[in-house]
């Protein structure tokens, strides 16, 4: 999956400027950087979620396997298939654990032999099985927020995807849940390619293979923040020797 | 180092009056008044309604036809089961396509073009509109294409009608309240918009389309104008039996004096000043 010299506006606001970046098959890519610097906007770009937005509008070329999703021929519910998301906040939906995990399948139309193993499965990968096993049928309201955002990682590997997009996917969760998740995300890179947004640079160093720093430049005149690509290299190196001092000073905390 | 009891800190009994002061008391005092005014309202019209007509209350009032040869053994049958008949004809009308409607503007239509701007503005419109416009609407429709007026269908498209611009709006509410999470987590699955509206948002905002469709229904049951335009019949002695079928929705009986009709709620009103009072709103 790439981006090649992606811009996105919301109406006549340019958010994101100029950003190329390939994202690694099989690897887990942060976008890290300060609030307002557009790795969501930009991420939600990579699945064409920013076309619920009337007014967003994306320039540039986002391909993926050498297609271009933004083409007209691109049918963009493939593309959401394809490449699945996981937002900040845990949102299941008002159903039960088992018709949540059991959405995605049944709209996109997957001939699946048998829905309770595909459950079983999506459950099992995301590491909830064991615990909701015995209450399929409750609501999925009645679990934590730790073991909702679980839910909501099922729910998605359920359809298949090749690439997990994750909003912040731990940022309303404690400690324990988020470390939870981590472990997961490092299961699921084996199968699926994960493109992560955190503040929490910790989180990036601790599971990224390779990290994007974002940034973002104030309009003098108008105060519109855009936000545009520092650095992208090995988490390593990004954390080691960054080779942008915006970079460094970010990492270290001393960021303007 | 000194304790946490140790510091002087501002004592915490009460010293201001709080809500103790006149001004309070008085509001106070006036917020029962409402209350027990309204309450007092209500219990005087059903017991003085139950003491006149206790004698009537029997099977006959719901089974018998009105009868102007037996005013004692009138009942209301006609109008119980004109009203059920219109109303059940309503609904049949009004909520799928309101809800049709307000789905589509919800979730659909780009707010932004100027068709869409304009349905908005009429829709907030008409529901503003007073009820006997409908009923005229619904005469002159059916006088100039010739259909009879008369009839359980008319009186229904009338009252369709009225309430249809309210049950899109309860609608478009109830749809806006779904939280967009659940939108966005669907369409993330690869879910068309049309499955997620089925699946997940409709299902989601039933219980405030139900509530906003009960009042309204509601409202159209007790509309009397617009029936009364389109001639709804007000002395029926047969049940209706069909849409094309002329019906009432209320009971009227002549009272022993023979000069005036009225409803049977309030049969006695000549003699009860408060339930004159409530006849004269109601009709």
């Amino acid at each position: 999956m790439e981006c090649d010299g992606v811009d996105v506006y919301y109406g006549d606001f340019k958010a994101v400027c100029d950003v190329s970046l390939g994202f690694g098959y099989n690897e887990i890519t942060a976008l890290i950087g300060p609030s307002g610097c557009g790795k969501s906007t930009l991420l939600r770009s990579l699945n064409r979620m920013n076309d619920l937005i009337p007014e967003a509008r994306v320039e540039g070329a986002v391909t993926f396997h050498g297609q271009s999703i933004y083409a007209k021929d691109v049918d963009p519910i493939e593309v959401r298939r394809r490449i699945g998301m996981v937002f900040q906040k845990p949102n299941p939906f008002p159903k039960s654990i088992y018709d949540n995990v059991a959405y995605g399948p049944r709209v996109t139309g997957m001939k699946a032999a048998d829905m309770d193993d595909l459950v079983e499965e999506a459950l099992t990968r995301s590491a909830l099985w064991d615990e909701v096993k015995d209450k399929l049928k409750q609501s999925a309201y009645g679990l934590s927020g730790g073991q909702q955002q679980r839910l909501c990682i099922a729910r998605t590997i359920a359809v298949r995807p090749e690439v997990i997009l994750m909003d912040e996917p731990c940022s309303a969760l404690d400690p324990i849940a988020t470390s939870r998740i981590e472990d997961l995300m490092a299961e699921l890179r084996d199968d699926y390619s994960i493109i992560i947004v955190t503040h929490n640079m910790q989180q990036a160093a601790r599971v990224a293979d390779r990290t994007a720093f974002f940034t973002a430049l104030a309009d003098e005149t108008t105060g519109d923040r855009t936000g545009l690509l520092v650095e992208y290299d090995l988490t390593n190196k990004i954390f080691s020797s960054p080779a942008d001092e915006r970079t460094e000073k970010y990492i270290t905390g001393r960021f303007g | 180092m000194a304790s946490l009891g140790s510091i002087a800190t501002a004592p915490l009994r009460a010293e201001r009056e709080g809500d103790k002061n006149a001004k309070s008391i008085v509001f106070l005092g006036l917020l029962w008044f409402a209350i027990l005014f309204a309450v007092l309202a209500l219990v005087v019209l059903l017991v003085t309604a139950f003491f006149d007509g206790r004698t009537r209350l029997d099977a006959d009032l719901i089974t018998q036809y009105s009868s102007t040869v037996f005013p004692e053994r009138a009942g209301a049958r006609a109008a119980i089961l004109g009203s059920a008949m219109v109303i059940v004809t309503t609904a049949a009308l009004a909520i799928p396509l309101g809800v049709a409607a307000g789905v589509y503007l919800e979730e659909f239509a780009d707010p932004r073009r100027w068709y869409n701007k304009l349905i908005e503005v009429n829709l907030t419109n008409l529901a503003a509109v007073p009820a006997i416009v409908y009923g005229m609407l619904t005469a002159g429709v059916a006088l100039s294409i010739g259909l009879p007026r008369r009839v359980v269908l008319a009186g229904a498209i009338a009252l369709a009608l009225l309430v249809l611009p309210v049950i899109i709006i309860t609608t478009r509410e109830a749809m806006r309240s779904v939280p967009q999470e659940i939108r966005q987590g669907s369409l993330a699955l690869g879910a068309t918009p049309l499955q997620t509206v089925w699946r997940q948002t409709l299902p989601s905002a039933i219980p405030g389309i139900a509530t906003g469709s009960i009042l309204a229904l509601s409202r159209a049951l007790g509309e009397a104008a617009p029936l009364l335009l389109l001639g709804g019949l007000v002395f029926v002695t047969y049940d209706p039996n069909g849409l094309m079928s002329g019906f009432t929705t209320s009971y009227r009986s002549r009272s022993s004096t023979g000069r005036h009709s009225h409803s049977w709620r309030f049969s006695r009103s000549h003699r009860q000043p408060l339930s004159c009072f409530w006849s004269c709103c109601c009709s």
